[in-house]
This record gives structure tokens, sequence and C-alpha cells, in this order.
């Protein structure tokens, strides 16, 4: 899996004229449509190769932005102006956004050249990529499993080299889950340093947009550009944003104490239900960082078991208000024979909603029902809380906490998709990080005995993706290249 | 037998505040645009967008809760009202729940016997407004989303008004104290003012509250004491019947002049009301809640008081003139000009409010401006023309807002007071009714008004009716003598 070259040094490439950025861009079109039965696209910008040219004579020139040429996909729950914007949702299916997300506007300030729309569950609700009025995608390494979800198009598009970066979104492990199944880097951000305005609301205290990518400098450079607050989004942060792609190295001297990084293991991660197999995988990077000199901490998050039933009483109540817009009125999809308004918005949205996005809505709207609001809604809030409390406290202790990513790697397509709560443990890792609002990366730091790509998690403290990337630089840097 | 019983009466207010853009994106409020232009994908509820509110929706919240005595929340938060109507985008309103903004305030209605009554304010909060579904122009309904997202506040009061005309009292009481806050126009009629009745009746003396139902739909003043008397009549008639009141929403018809119940089905809503994700909490600190309070005009009832001490003038006519900011202001600004203080206020009171009622307009577009309405008072007074004559200049400033002086001199209206050419005027007069001066001498005191208006016709009115007494009756009581 290794080595992958950092985009920069493609450009100083494309820059000295060794490498030609539309000859680029149309092998990755070709690519893509050889790849197509991977069905990681929803939709194809066929403008990529006209941007090209555009970008390559500002590149030649020297005005060309930061990301100059840099290929991207980006998840369909994103909007871009004038381009379908589906969330794959038959709901959607004939809707086009009338203006650009930001941080996707970002990007293409920057000159980085938007390849297409990626698959994903519909409307970010899934583990598995199998919701999606689009088909499922295939996990590139095995073609008869999954590849994670819901930001599985975003996650084998880099995987299997279709473009050089591409966005997800993540609400409660949907970059960091697939990241882990397809074998790539997966940054979730701190909430709040990634304007949201723009990405389709699955549940807006929890979503968060992030890159995926093959190299960390190409994670950091992308959520460089991506990052810091917009007028357009009141939660997004205000505080400065840092050049994430200078902070992937540590001083010479570690042994200094201001940067002895310490990393916490909490044992509530390595609990039953955890693979065999990704334990001893984690369980020896764990010893070779131990003996790179960082120090490993048992730490405890003690209300981690409240972490699922909180996140899906949360996400789903908040998600049964966003989804409410959708209702065939003003645009997508209106069942064609509604006799009245009611039949109109039953029809529309019975026909045109996943089963999974049906069984969410109605889950939500049940906690937040009068009567029950406070048994479930407030009490998920409290629980919210005390788990944010937890990793305060972690914190104090630590730089960073490891854990793994996802119990299992990647499962066969059926395998889970009739056992909604099977599925929801997929996340059981992924959606602390969520309800805490903290940053977390998945690093993909080998493989099981199927070929399976497995995966790590680190998660640091609110805005504090820097310490994620040094750490993550390293492993990159000394840990995966001593394993080929 | 109405006498055994009371009414309880609370209402929720809403106002829509006059702010430029709407509260939570920068599209235009402005009434009357062609439908759905002041849009864009926030208020329309695409994928993906999101609320910023709109800073001038507290301040102008803030001052309210100031003006009707309210603790200011240095923190509040808004919530999301969920419900599916097609002029509602996002299928749920933004407003506020749990920790509204403002709470526990009052005002202070003066009842027909001239006592004071405290209406206690139990909170009020910031909403968006919905769009408008017209149904009307064919089979099909259409939607106009140019209001959706416009700023509103609900003010909520406690059920403290004890009759139909405390609740008409009280109305007017708010829609006073919103207009002279400038935060909202105050119309009925156009929506921008509206009303909802929360009513029960009990015996005199019981401590329980009856069964309570809500009246919607009174969309104007005069509905809002109709319905209220009407519904009131209604549950006492049942109670007195023996039978019970059914706790429901009703709606009033101003055609046929009843309440009529909503159809369940719209009544069961649960609105799922939970934190909106989407914003940070409001925060008002003591800096910001400064700054707002110093823009606090002066409230009416204060602005009354002041009227009667500092110029002086009745309570009646303070009353008049400080019901409006707009001719309150008006007032200060004539008698800036003129120290005839009562003589200002009887302009305002007759001609001016005359012609603002009879035309509909606001005194912003009354076109006689204060500066000209006090010379036209200051040259009555010093006797450049008479009253009379002023009553004709007024309707030529109504026309053309030149300077009363101006409009005498190019009319030839100066009156003449000039002692001599008015005896001879009298002499003529005199000279010219041998027999009315007969019978005068006779005693017939009332002969006295005819040579006045013999004068007055002469001179076109212009004579100084007070001079010309004089005169004549110097020249008269001469006759006498002889
Ligand atoms: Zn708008």
């Amino acid at each position: 899996m290794l080595p992958y070259t950092p985009y920069s040094e493609i450009l100083e490439k494309i820059k000295s004229g060794e490498v030609s950025l539309v000859a680029r861009v149309e092998n990755f079109l070709e690519r893509i449509e050889k790849k197509k039965h991977l069905n990681a696209f929803n939709f194809i910008f066929e403008d990529a190769i006209e941007k090209a040219r555009e970008i390559e004579a500002k590149i030649h020139s020297g005005s060309a932005g930061k990301l100059a040429g840099m290929v991207i996909a980006v998840k369909d729950v994103l909007s871009v102006k004038d381009k379908p914007t589906t969330c794959s949702s038959n709901i959607l299916k004939n809707f086009k956004a009338i203006y650009t997300t930001t941080a996707v506007k970002k990007l293409i300030e920057e000159d980085a050249i938007i390849i297409g729309k990626t698959n994903c569950d519909e409307f970010a609700m899934g583990s598995s990529n199998e919701n999606s009025a689009f088909g499922p995608v295939l996990n590139p390494h095995d073609n008869t499993r999954v590849p994670g979800g819901s930001s599985g198009g975003s996650a084998v598009a880099v995987a299997a080299g279709l473009c050089d970066a591409s966005l997800g979104t993540d609400t409660g492990g949907s970059i960091r889950q697939p990241a882990a199944f397809c074998g790539v880097l997966g940054l979730k951000p701190t909430y709040g340093r990634v304007s949201r305005y723009g990405l389709t609301a699955f549940a807006s205290s929890f979503d968060s947009i992030g890159p995926f990518a093959n190299t960390i400098e190409d994670i950091a450079s992308v959520l460089e550009v991506i990052s810091g607050h917009d007028e357009n989004d009141s939660t997004s942060s205000r505080l400065p944003v840092p050049k994430f792609s200078e902070e992937l190295t540590f001083p010479k001297d570690r042994s200094k104490s201001s940067e002895n990084m310490k990393i916490g293991i909490a044992e509530e991660y390595f609990g039953e239900g955890l693979k065999a197999e990704i334990k001893d995988n984690i369980n020896q990077i764990i010893n070779w960082l131990k003996n790179n000199e960082f120090q490993i901490v048992p730490i405890h998050l003690p209300h981690n078991e409240y972490t699922i039933a909180a996140y899906y009483v949360l996400t789903t109540a908040e998600a049964s208000s966003n989804l409410a817009r959708y209702d065939g009125t003003r645009y997508g999809f209106r069942a064609p024979e509604a006799s009245s308004l009611i039949d109109m918005y039953k029809s529309s949205r019975s026909q045109a909603f996943g089963s999974e996005v049906k069984r969410r809505i109605m889950l939500g709207t049940y906690v937040l029902s009068s009567g029950y609001y406070d048994a479930y809604y407030r009490k998920a809030q409290k629980v919210r809380r005390f788990i944010k409390e937890d990793f305060d406290k972690a914190f104090n202790e630590v730089d960073v906490i490891l854990t793994p990513t996802s119990p299992t790697t990647a499962f066969k397509i059926d395998e889970k998709s009739s056992d909604p709560l099977q599925m929801y443990l997929s996340d059981i890792y992924t959606t602390s990080a969520n309800l805490a609002g903290i940053p977390g990366i998945n690093i993909p730091i080998g493989k099981d005995s199927s070929g399976l790509p497995v995966g790590m998690q680190l998660l640091a403290n609110q805005f504090e993706e820097e310490k994620l990337l040094r750490v993550s630089a390293f492993i990159q840097n000394n840990y995966l290249r001593s394993l080929k | 037998m109405h006498d055994k019983y009371e009414a309880v009466i609370g209402l929720e207010v809403h106002a829509q505040l006059l702010t430029e853009s709407k509260a939570f994106c920068g599209c235009s409020t402005k009434f009357g645009n062609a439908p759905n232009t002041n849009v864009c994908p926030v208020c329309l509820g695409h994928p993906g967008v999101l609320p910023v509110l709109n800073k001038k929706v507290v301040e102008f919240t803030v001052l309210m809760g100031i003006a009707t005595n309210c603790k200011i929340n240095s923190r509040s938060i808004f919530a999301r009202k969920n419900y599916f109507y097609p002029d509602l985008p996002k299928g749920y309103q933004i407003s506020q729940y749990e920790e509204p903004i403002c709470e526990h305030g009052f005002v202070e209605i003066e009842l027909s016997d001239g006592s004071r009554k405290r209406i206690g304010i139990t909170r009020i909060h910031m909403e968006e407004d919905a769009g408008k579904s017209i149904h009307d122009i064919s089979i099909d309904t259409l939607v106009d989303v140019n209001r959706c997202g416009v700023p509103l506040i609900e003010i909520v009061s406690e059920p403290d008004m004890r009759s139909p005309e405390e609740a008409y009292l009280y109305l007017s009481k708010v829609r006073q104290i919103v207009k002279y806050l400038s935060i909202c126009d105050g119309n009925m009629e156009e929506g921008s003012l509206r009303c909802d009745a929360n009513i029960s009746v009990r015996l005199k003396g019981a401590e329980k509250f009856g069964t309570k139902t809500e009246v919607k739909n009174m969309n104007s003043f005069r509905n809002v004491e109709r319905a209220i008397n009407y519904e009131v009549e209604r549950q006492i008639e049942i109670l007195e019947d023996g039978g019970q009141i059914t706790q429901q929403t009703l709606l009033w018809n101003a055609d046929l002049n009843e309440v009529l119940p909503m159809r369940s089905k719209e009544e069961a809503h649960d609105y799922r009301y939970f934190p909106e994700p989407d914003l940070l909490p409001v925060v008002v600190d003591e800096n910001w809640k400064k700054e707002i309070a110093s823009g606090l005009p002066e409230l009416p009832d204060i602005r009354k008081k002041r009227f009667t001490e500092h110029y002086q003038i009745p309570l009646y006519d303070a009353e008049i003139i400080t019901q409006s900011k707009g001719i309150a202001d008006y007032y200060e600004k004539v008698t800036a000009v003129t120290s005839d203080y009562k003589a200002a206020s009887n302009w305002i009171m007759g001609d001016v409010l005359k012609v603002i009622n009879e035309e509909k307009i606001d005194i912003k577009d009354f076109p006689v401006s204060a500066e000209n309405l006090g010379e036209l008072i200051n040259i009555i007074n010093k006797g450049t023309i008479s009253g009379k004559i002023a009553k004709e200049v007024f309707p030529e400033m109504l026309k053309e807002n030149k300077s009363p002086v101006e409009i005498v001199k190019e009319k030839n209206l100066l009156q003449i007071s000039d002692a001599s050419e008015l005896e001879n005027l009298v002499l003529k007069v005199i000279g010219e009714h041998p027999s009315e001066v007969e019978q005068y001498l006779d005693g017939k005191e009332k002969v006295f008004g005819f040579f006045i208006g013999q004068i007055m016709r002469q001179t076109g009115g212009k004579a100084n009716p007070k001079i010309v007494n004089e005169i004549l009756r110097k020249k008269l009581g001469e006759k006498k003598i002889k």
C-alpha cells in the first residue's frame, strides 16, 4: 500500500513539465470508467478536462492556487452549483444545487479540480454504502465486500486511485470507518473546524466534512484549505487555522518533555466484539510506538457504553427534523397521483425515501414526541455531556487516544443489511468523537489474513488536529514503510 | 346572570419586526414585492443551508422586553417547532421554546373608570414567519415564500384580563408600544400584528380557572373585541345550560360573526420542539443590553405625563396626542415654534387629525410641516390674521407646504388693524343703515352683530374683529349720547 507520493511532489513535476495535468485528469477519467463496477461515483464532471487545461496554464504562469490541479471527488451530499446533489436518494434524484458548499468552494478557489460526486449511503445514513438509490459501492480490495459507509464512494475513489483526494462527511464514523475498510487515511475534523454550509444535514450537531487521501501530506493540505470560519455557518469556529501542511513533523529532539507525546489507551475500546486480528495489529503498533519513545498511558472513558444509544437518539431526532423539507412541495420527488396535501406528503416520502432513512425518521420523531422527550432526547443530551467530560478528563492526561477504528474489517455485502443493530455496532468506536465534537483520523496499519485493510483511530482534543497529523505522519513515514 | 361570571383572558400577540432583512438570511423583508422574489437558498430551505441570526432581531426584541419591564435573559436559545405545511419550506419554524429571551414583564392599561391595571407578560420570544398559502385563485394552492423568515416576536400575556374590553385595551397598549419603539407597524389588517386569545370563564370569586378555548384569526382590532365577547357569551351559555366547555381551538369568522371549531386534524399538532442545533445560544451581555436600552424612546405613559406637566395641556389632549409617537413628535416640533401649547394641541386634535384620519395617511406624510403650523398659530396670536382667515389659510397649506405668511401675502389676507381705516368703514356702515342704528339705540343689542357682519363682508373677513368691535361700540355709543 505504500509508498504514495504526496500531491505536492506531483505538482512540482507538473510545474517542470515532466507531467501533464490534462493527461493526468484524462487518466483519472479513464480509470474511473474502467473501475465503473465499483460504483464509487454518482456523477462524473466532464468539465474536469476543461478545468485541467485552464489550471495547467495557470500553473505555468505561476498564478495557480495552493491545490492547483489536485483532483478531488466530493460526496454527493455536498452541494455544487448547477450539479446534481442527490444524497443518493430517490427523493432528490433530479435535484440540482443552486449554490456551492463552502468547503468545495474553497477547494475550487485554490484551483483543485472537482472530478465528480461520489456514491454514499442515502442522506449519509449507513455504515456499508448499501443504502443508496444508485446501488451499493464495492470494496476495491474484495468486490464481494462493502467499502464501509456512509462515505463509501469517497473512500473507494481514493483507494482505487480514481482521484488524489476526496471529501466525505462524518456524523458517527462515516469517514473513518470506510477509510479503515478501504485502507486509506480519513480525517474527521473538530466540529466547527470546517463550515457545514452546503452539506446536506443529517444530524446538524454531529456532521463534519473531512478529507480522504493516501498520504498524510494530502490530508493536511486539503484540511488546511477547507477549514475556517464561514459567515454562512454560525457554528463554524473563529479560531485561527494552523498551517496544517507544516505541522507534520516532530521537532528533532522529541525527548524534550513539551514534545513528549502521551498516547492514551482506553480499555473500553478493546472489549467484546473486537476482531482478534485487529486487536493484534493494534497491539503491534502500540508496542512499536512505545519503542519509539511515545508514552503509552492507560485511560478510562467510563460512559463509553452509552455512546451508541445516545448517538442514535440524538442523531435521529435531528434527522427527523432536517429531512422534513423533502416533502414533494418545492423540489425533489413528488408522488404523481396524490389526492390531498397529506396524501402528497405521505406518498412522496414513503415512495422516495429508503428504508433506513424511514427507520431513522420514525425513531427521531418518536424520541421528540411529547411524553417521550424527557426519557429519550433530554437524557441522551445528558449522556452526551458526560461523554464530553470523559474526553476532557482524558485529554488532561494524554495528547491523543489510540483505538481501533472499527471492530471488524470490511464485511460481506448483505451480511448485516437485515440487522440494523449489528450494522450500528460497526460504528461503536467512532460515534463518541461526534458526540464530543473532537477530531479523529483513521490510519491504515496493515491487513488481516484475508488481505483486508485494518485501520486504527487516533482521537485528539477539540481543535488539536495537528497532533493527529504529527503522529499519523510519524507512523506513515516510519512504521508503514518498515512493514513493506 | 352574566354578573355571576367573569372572563379569564390571555393574549398571544405576534408582531412582525421592521428589520430591513429577514431573521436568518440576507433577503429583504419588503412587503408587496412580486411573489417568491425575496428569496434565497436559505429561506427556500434548500439542502445544506444554515440560518445566520440577524442581530437587529435581538435588539428589537430586547427593546420590547425593556419597554414592557421584562427580565432580559443573558442567554437564550432557539428551538425548532416541527410541522408540515406547504408554506413552511424547512418543515420547521425556528422559534424559542424552553429558554426565551424575555420573561416576567408587565404593561399597565387604563380602565374606563380611570383606574390602572397591570397585565403580566409571561414571555417574549423571537421566531420566523412562515410564507403565505393562497387558496382562492384556482383549484391549486399557490405558495408565496416572500414572508418566510421575516422576523416576528411573540408576546405572551398572563391570563390577567377579565373582560373583552380589558383585552382590547391591552392589545392597544402593546400596539402602541411596538409602534413607539418603531419595531413593528402595528397593522392588524395587513397581518403585521396578529393576536390569538385564550379564553375561559368562571364564577366570580372562584379561584380555579375554567376550561379554556383558543380563538384565532381575529384580524382586526374590532374583531378581537367582538370575537372575545362572542366566545365569553358562548361559554357562559353552555355553563348556564349545565354543559361543559370543550378545550379546543376556534377560528373567528368575521363574516358570520361567530367562532367555528378548527378541524381536529389541524389541531392535533405535536410540534416536537428541540433546541435548534444550527444556531448558537443568544448571549446578551450587560454592555449590549445597555447599548440597546440607550436607544429606548420615551414611552407613551411617561410622555403623556410630561405633556400635562410641561405644556400644561389637559390630560385629555395629552392622551390623544401621545397615542402615536409620530403625532407626539409632531406636537413637540410645533411647540418648538410657538409657545401657545394649547392652541397647538387644538389644531392637532382638530384639523390635523381630521385630515390624517380621512386620508388614512401617516403623520410622516402629512403635508403641513410642524414649523409652518407653529407659524400659523403665531400669526393668529400676533393679529396678523384672524382665526377665521386661518381656516382659509390652512387648506392652502395642505395643498402646498408653503409658509402661512407667504400664503397670507399672496392671497392678500392680511388682517386690517389700521384704526383710522376701520373707523372710516364703521362710519360708512352706520351711515348706510340709519334704521338699524335706530333699532340699536332702542336697545336691540342684537343689531350690533349685524354691523359687524356688514363690516366683515365689506373687508372679506380681514378686519381685525377686536378693533372693529371697539370702534363700533364707541361710535354707536356716541350716537346714543347725541
Ligand atoms: Zn432568504
